[in-house]
C-alpha cells in the first residue's frame, strides 16, 4: 500500500500544481489584464512589483507550498519511468533514496531562498 | 483439406521460427498455402504443419476461442489463431509471430507462467472469513444482478496473453503484473462474496502494480473475449486511493441463503412439479 500512498499525493500534487500554475499565470502572464498583485504598474516581473508579492506571506507560503509539490510531482513522475525500466530492487531503493535526498536539498534550498527573499522585502519596506 | 472446398487464393504465411536448442534468434521463414474462404489462421498452420514442416510449433486446443491456448501475433495484431479467418486479414501475406512480452519456448509457443505466477499472486479467487463454507457449502451466497454484472464481463477473460503482449508497458516492465492479473484481481474485488480486496490491495498497490498502467488501452483492444482489462485497472486504481483515504465504505461479504427453498420466487414462475424419486 506504499505505493498506493506515493501515488495517491502524486495526485494530489497535480492538482495543487494545477491551481498554482494557474495563479502564476494569472498574475505573471495576463497581468496587463488582470492587475492582479501588479500595484505599480508596468511589468508583473519588475523590481518593485516583485519586492510587493515577496513582503506578502502569502505568496512566500505560495513559493514555498509550489516548489514542494512541483518536486515530490516532478520527482515521484521520473522514479515512475526509471522503475519502468526492470531495474534491480536494490537499485529502485537507491533511486528513491537519492531522490529523496536530493528532493528534501533542493527543497530545504528554496525555501531558505524564499525566507530570505521575504525578509529583505519586509526590510526593503521598512526603508 | 477436404476436396470439395475451393481454393480461393495462394496466401504467403511469413512465420516467426526459433527453436532455443539450435538458433541463435528467431528467424522468419516463409510458407506459401491455398487458402479457402472460412480458413482460420490455426487452419493454415495445420495445413503447414500436415503438408509442408512438420517441425512447426505452436499451441492449441479447442479450436473455438475458449481455452486461450493459441494467442498470436498475426500482422502484428496480438489475437487467437483459431478465431481469425485469413482471409479477413490478409490479401497476399501474413505475417505470424509468437506473444511479445514473454519469452519463446519454440517458433509460436510463448511462455505463459510469467503471467499465470502474476495472476496466482494476486490470488484470483472468492476470499472470505467463513472457510468451513467455502469447501464444504451448505447453501447459497445471495447475490443480486445487478452486483453479479458489475463484474461479470471480467470473467470472460480467457487467460490468453493476447492484452498482456499488448500492453506498452509490460514491455519495458518485465515486474510490471500486466492488465490480465490486475483485471482479475478486480473481478473479485468486485464480487459482493469475496472479502479479500484488503489483502489483494497489497501487491496490486504495489510499486510494479495498478499504478503503472498508464491507460494505453491497447490491452481492452487486443482482448479477444470483448474484456476491457483497462476499464478493470482504473477501477482498481480508484479502490486503492479510496481504501488508503479510507473513504470507502466496508461492506461485508453477502451472507448465505440458508437451505433450499427460503429464496423468494420471483412472480409467473410455476412451482416445481413434486418429486417423483
Amino acid at each position: 500500500m506504499r505505493e498506493t500512498k506515493y501515488w495517491t499525493w502524486h495526485m494530489a500534487a497535480g492538482v495543487v500544481i494545477l491551481f498554482l500554475l494557474g495563479l502564476h499565470m494569472l498574475i505573471m502572464h495576463v497581468g496587463g489584464i488582470t492587475h492582479l498583485f501588479v500595484p505599480y504598474g508596468g511589468e508583473a516581473v519588475s523590481k518593485s512589483n516583485s519586492l510587493f508579492r515577496d513582503g506578502k506571506l502569502f505568496f512566500t507560503v505560495t513559493y514555498i507550498l509550489f516548489l514542494g509539490v512541483a518536486l515530490y510531482h516532478g520527482l515521484y513522475g521520473l522514479r515512475t519511468i526509471l522503475f519502468e525500466l526492470t531495474l534491480k530492487p536494490a537499485a529502485e531503493k537507491a533511486i528513491t533514496f537519492v531522490f529523496l535526498v536530493v528532493g528534501l536539498g533542493l527543497f530545504g534550498l528554496g525555501t531558505w531562498a524564499a525566507v530570505v527573499t521575504h525578509a529583505i522585502a519586509i526590510a526593503g519596506a521598512r526603508g | 483439406m477436404p476436396e470439395s472446398s475451393k481454393t480461393v487464393r495462394q496466401i504467403n504465411f511469413h512465420i516467426a521460427r526459433y527453436n532455443p536448442e539450435t538458433d541463435r534468434a528467431p528467424y522468419v521463414k516463409t510458407y506459401t498455402i491455398p487458402v479457402r474462404e472460412g480458413m482460420t489462421v490455426l487452419d493454415g498452420l495445420h495445413y503447414i504443419k500436415d503438408n509442408l514442416d512438420a517441425s512447426l510449433a505452436w499451441r492449441y486446443s479447442c479450436r473455438m476461442g475458449v481455452c486461450g491456448s493459441c494467442g498470436m501475433m498475426l500482422n502484428g495484431h496480438p489475437t487467437l489463431a483459431c478465431n481469425t479467418q485469413i482471409l479477413h486479414i490478409a490479401t497476399t501475406d501474413l505475417t505470424v509471430s509468437p506473444l511479445p512480452n514473454f519469452d519463446i519456448i519454440r517458433d509460436l509457443v510463448p511462455d505463459l507462467l510469467t503471467m499465470f505466477d502474476k495472476h496466482r499472486s494476486l490470488k484470483p479467487y472468492i476470499e472470505r472469513a467463513d472457510e468451513a463454507e467455502i469447501n464444504d457449502p451448505q447453501g447459497e451466497f445471495y447475490q443480486s444482478p445487478k452486483e453479479l454484472e458489475a463484474y461479470l464481463q471480467f470473467t470472460y477473460c480467457i487467460k490468453c496473453g493476447c492484452c498482456m503482449a499488448a500492453c506498452p508497458t509490460l514491455a519495458t516492465d518485465a515486474r510490471y503484473l500486466g492488465p490480465m492479473p490486475l483485471a482479475a484481481a478486480q473481478r473479485y474485488n468486485q464480487d459482493t462474496r469475496d472479502d479479500g480486496r484488503r489483502d489483494r490491495n497489497q501487491l496490486s498497490g504495489s510499486a510494479h502494480g495498478a499504478f503503472r498502467c498508464h491507460y494505453a488501452g491497447e490491452c481492452s483492444r487486443a482482448c479477444p473475449k470483448g474484456v476491457d482489462p483497462a476499464k478493470a485497472i482504473q477501477i482498481l486504481k480508484r479502490q486503492l486511493v479510496l481504501d488508503y483515504l479510507h473513504l470507502s465504505r466496508r461492506k461485508k461479504p453477502c451472507q448465505k441463503l440458508h437451505g433450499p427453498g427460503q429464496g423468494k420466487p420471483l412472480p409467473n414462475i410455476p412451482a416445481a412439479p413434486a418429486k417423483t424419486v
